[in-house]
């Protein structure tokens, strides 16, 4: 049964205290306006996060929250979706928090294939220490900790997501705001882990990250939006295309002999496509949208499924039989 | 068994259906028989049915598994020895007894790795045909102690095992691998009938085991029988022994180790408390068997999660206890460490927890099979921040069942998380359990909040301090909980100076309130004080509870005192210490318990410590009690 909610529902009472200007403000505008469309009200909803400036994020929804301990989010909205089903669990973490110290737990859950909605908060640096490089800064970045430029090879969140065989994974755009909203709603569509990787500009420690995708000026011939089914175009006249060049692909022109029946189509059930779209990286656009979405049984449904079963096959568990089950003997 | 009352060490003499004259047999009181083999040649199986015999025939019972940590370590070596010890007897026990009275010793390896704790005129049951030279040099003997006359002291039987059971499957047409894999049931045949044991329980087991394989269970069966019916007729055996039963505390009762007694105590506990049990737990040894059998309780509701870590294993139990759920997590010591943070934030959230650890000897990896206290204060103090957590340590195989539903009532009555501490000894050790009366156990109340009125999520409860628990789902509680320190009363995020003192205050105050559910401690010995109290907590209550025994029986006035709760403590343990002239603290550690007695009471208590991976010997005990009343 729907339920009549409005944005207010979800806007708890304490002051929300990011850096003016953080994209943070924009994510949370476009979850808490987006929530009353599910028609799932708050006590139902379970915000569950790690350590970091994005994982502050409980605090500001009018539902049940839990800022945990860094990096393990993943873990403690595990046990709570496997004991309380019906729940409708988020998890908001970072590049830090969900790439790095829960880098384990991230993987885990999204191959486990729980079924939970995981906000991945991009911004390409640790916030919340300060200005560290992260396990997504980009190599030669200079950092507090890294003033002759970071060594350390970065990770694809799509790509780590991907290589787990999560079930559903996206990207979008910290100010794209009716896109974050539209992969908002299909990621909670999704039954089983939904990642969502949110491209977010810190404007303290690493303004302008993202700029080629999220800049007006920029970005259309910068972002490629992904939609099943059809071509791969991009370009500010949409005049852009991606094709197959044998195994690799490739930015073309549409015109002088190249039509859009000449482009890739998307194909949301495609793993290998979906891994390549993945690995685009300049010159090639930055492709947003769903990369991967596919049907797959969550964990929690199968372990709930074989409690169901023994109860039915056992009947409800019995304490006294339990107890004196086995080789007993009685001494009079 | 009918046997006519007789003093011990009588012979009696019965007849067979046909009125044969069967060989006479023998009372004894006790008997302390330890197995040992290569690591695959089933000795704990061995030792478990025949445990198992020997408490369907009314004996009190202890036992003791000893097994490497290597699976299957090269057949023959020293290293690959693994053994399981029985104390059967007609009184009361507390050990698995400090030697054996036999030894079964399945190759030389074996004989070599025991041969140090067998007294001289003990039984030495070997299987000839396993000393062979090779055997013998791999073992690192140098020459073959069957014929050197090493052995002189002891009574050694030479049987010729696997021969015995090739012959009993003779005709089977099965491979040696699996021949050679019946022998311990040979062993365990000849043994049954040497100390007169039902061998029925043995033969239901095996059928259940070897359902789906007839042919191997028949090979078993008959291996079994042929071991029992070699007893009888050969000469080899001048007489049975019969143990007769111990009188014990009437009810009906099941032989358990400790892992399966802490897993049925937490199942009692979340049905008790009407809630679903959630395990999250990473394998570790020694207490990955509560797992396992948790795993098979589904239908209770129990859920097992096997995380991809420890981390992520008391993780999932936070967030299952957030959800209402009666949360545990079972670990061992280098598992405590991984856990601790998330532990503090248990305590900092206020969440009902309980965290077992199973102690195995440390540090690192240190010999994981094997038995130590040594994270006592870890269990106290091994936490960021001010994180007082209460902790309860089982002392007894079937005390693991009571220590482990007491830590679920207390985690739920007061919000907090509790330790339960056991060990690798209590984990596989067995004894017989006194099955308790499902409708008898303490009550564990779990009220949910309901009512949005005034609602606030560290508005306490005015007696215990706890915190409302209010779950997910319930209209009108939606709120926010964290690691962040947070106001009083509301939980908001608070960096308030004088706030963060009131907190930490009162979750402290909240902890040590928990004194009220401590019993009276309970002396065995003189109350009102005496010579010295030997102070114990775990594992060591066997040796600890027998030594004291044996001291009083000689007129000295020495008591025992043995702790449940170790944090907080009796708040009647200052003054009963105070009451004797010494407080003697053994532990299988470097004096932890020690230190926190002399911490808190300034108590002049002195220690005796064992740090082998290896429980007290009872006369270890003895000793250092009459040394010390010596002065």
């Amino acid at each position: 049964m729907a339920i009549a909610l409005t944005r207010k529902d979800f806007v708890s009472d304490q002051e929300v205290r990011w850096c003016p200007g953080c994209g943070d403000y924009a994510i949370l505008a476009a979850v808490q306006k987006t929530m009353p469309e599910f028609g799932i009200s708050p006590e139902n909803t379970v915000f569950i996060s790690g350590i970091g400036c994005s994982s502050r994020f409980p605090y500001y929804m009018n539902t049940y929250g839990f800022h945990t301990i860094h990096g393990r989010a993943p873990a403690f909205a595990t046990g709570l979706k496997i004991s309380r089903p019906e729940l409708d669990v988020w998890v908001v973490t970072g590049d830090g928090d969900g790439l790095s110290i829960g880098g384990n737990h991230l993987i885990h859950v999204l191959r486990r294939n729980v079924d939970m909605k995981i906000l991945l908060f991009n911004n390409r640096i640790y916030g919340l220490t300060k200005g560290q490089y992260s396990p997504t800064s980009e190599v030669g970045k200079v950092t507090k900790s890294t003033p002759a430029g970071s060594v350390d090879f970065p990770f694809n969140p799509i790509t780590v997501a991907l290589g787990t065989h999560a079930t559903f994974v996206a990207r979008t755009v910290d100010v794209e705001q009716k896109h974050l909203g539209e992969m908002l709603k299909r990621a909670h569509a999704h039954r089983g882990s939904s990642f969502v990787e949110i491209l977010q500009n810190c404007n303290i420690f690493n303004d302008g990250a993202f700029n080629d995708v999220s800049d007006k000026g920029l970005k259309a011939e910068h972002q490629l939006v992904l939609e099943h089914g059809k071509p791969l175009i991009f370009g500010k006249n949409r005049d852009m295309g991606i094709r197959m060049n044998g195994m690799r692909p490739e930015a073309v022109h549409l015109g002088n002999g190249v039509s859009e029946s000449d482009l890739v189509v998307h194909d949301e059930t495609n793993l290998s496509l979906a891994f390549m779209l993945g690995n685009f990286e300049a010159p090639l656009p930055t492709p947003v949208g769903v990369f991967y979405a596919v049907a797959r049984p969550t964990y929690d449904g199968a372990v709930n499924k074989q409690l169901e079963d023994a109860r039915a096959k056992q009947g409800a568990g019995d304490l006294k039989s339990l107890l004196s089950r086995g080789d007993t003997w009685t001494v009079s | 068994m009918a046997v006519p009352p007789e003093a011990a060490g009588q012979a009696a003499v019965s007849q067979d259906s046909a009125g044969h004259a069967l060989k006479p047999h023998l009372k004894r009181d006790h008997v302390v028989i330890r197995f040992a083999g290569d690591s695959g040649d089933g000795m704990k199986l061995t030792g478990m049915q025949f445990t198992t015999e020997s408490a369907l025939a009314g004996n009190d019972i202890a036992t003791l598994p000893d097994f490497p940590a290597e699976i299957r370590a090269p057949q023959g070596t020293l290293a690959g020895v693994s053994g399981f010890q029985l104390n059967f007897s007609s009184s009361e026990i507390f050990t698995a007894g400090d030697e054996p009275n036999v030894l079964v010793a399945m190759n030389p390896a074996a004989l070599l790795a025991n041969i140090d704790d067998v007294p001289p005129n003990a039984v030495i049951i070997v299987d000839r045909e396993a000393f062979t030279d090779a055997n013998i040099k791999r073992a690192g003997y140098k020459s073959n102690p069957l014929t050197d006359h090493s052995l002189d002291k002891f009574q050694v039987l030479e049987v010729d095992v696997t021969k015995l059971t090739t012959l009993a499957v003779h005709g089977m047409g099965l491979n040696n691998r699996a021949v050679f894999r019946c022998r311990n049931m040979f062993v365990l045949g000849m043994l049954s009938w040497l100390y007169q044991r039902p061998i029925e329980s043995t033969l239901k087991y095996l059928e259940s085991r070897f359902k789906k394989t007839p042919e191997i269970l028949e090979a078993n069966v008959r291996v079994l029988k042929a071991g029992f019916n070699y007893g009888e007729t050969t000469e080899m055996f001048a007489s049975s022994y019969e143990v007769p039963a111990a009188r014990i505390v009437p009810g009906l009762y099941r032989n358990i180790t400790g892992n399966s007694a802490t897993a049925l105590g937490f199942v009692a506990a979340a049905v008790k408390a009407g809630r679903p049990l959630f395990l999250g737990s990473y394998p570790i040894t020694p207490a990955s068997d509560v797992l396992h059998e948790l795993s098979g309780y589904k239908n209770f509701p129990v859920y097992t999660f096997q995380a991809e870590d420890e981390i992520a294993g008391v993780c999932s139990a936070i967030g299952a206890a957030f959800g209402g759920a009666i949360a545990i997590t079972t670990t061992s010591g280098p598992g405590m460490n991984l856990k601790a943070e998330a532990v503090g934030l248990a305590v900092k959230v206020e969440l009902p927890l309980v965290i077992t650890d199973i102690q195995r000897a440390g540090p690192s990896t240190g010999m994981p099979t094997k038995p130590e206290q040594a994270d006592l204060l870890q269990s106290m103090y091994g936490r960021h921040g001010e994180s007082p957590i209460p902790i309860i340590a089982a002392s007894t195989p079937a005390d693991c069942f009571d220590c482990a539903y007491e830590a679920v009532r207390i985690a739920v009555k007061y919000m907090t998380p509790v330790i339960l501490l056991t060990d690798g000894q209590l984990a596989n050790g067995a004894e017989p359990w006194l099955v308790p009366e499902a409708e008898k156990l303490a009550p564990i109340k779990v009220e949910f909040a309901t009512n949005p009125e005034g609602f606030m999520p560290y508005n306490r409860d005015s007696e215990t301090l706890s915190r409302p628990w209010a779950v997910p789902g319930t209209k009108g509680l939606e709120h926010r909980i964290g690691g962040l320190s947070s106001e009083n009363l509301t939980g908001n995020v608070s960096y308030s100076p004088a706030n963060n003192e009131l907190m930490v205050r009162t979750r402290a105050r909240k902890i040590a309130g928990i004194v009220r559910e401590i019993p009276p401690i309970e002396v065995f010995g003189d109350p009102g004080g005496g010579d010295l109290v030997v102070l114990g907590w775990g594992s060591t209550y066997g040796p600890i509870r027998e030594a004291v025994k044996h001291v009083r029986e000689k007129g000295k006035k020495v008591s025992h005192i043995h702790l449940r709760y170790l944090n907080p403590l009796p708040r009647d343990l200052a003054d009963t210490l105070k009451r004797f002239k010494q407080v003697m603290i053994p532990e299988m550690n470097m004096g932890q318990l020690l230190k926190m007695v002399r911490a808190d009471y300034l108590i002049a208590a002195f220690g005796f410590n064992k740090i082998q991976g290896r429980p007290f010997k009872v006369s270890e005990i003895e000793n250092r009690i009459n040394r010390a009343l010596e002065g």
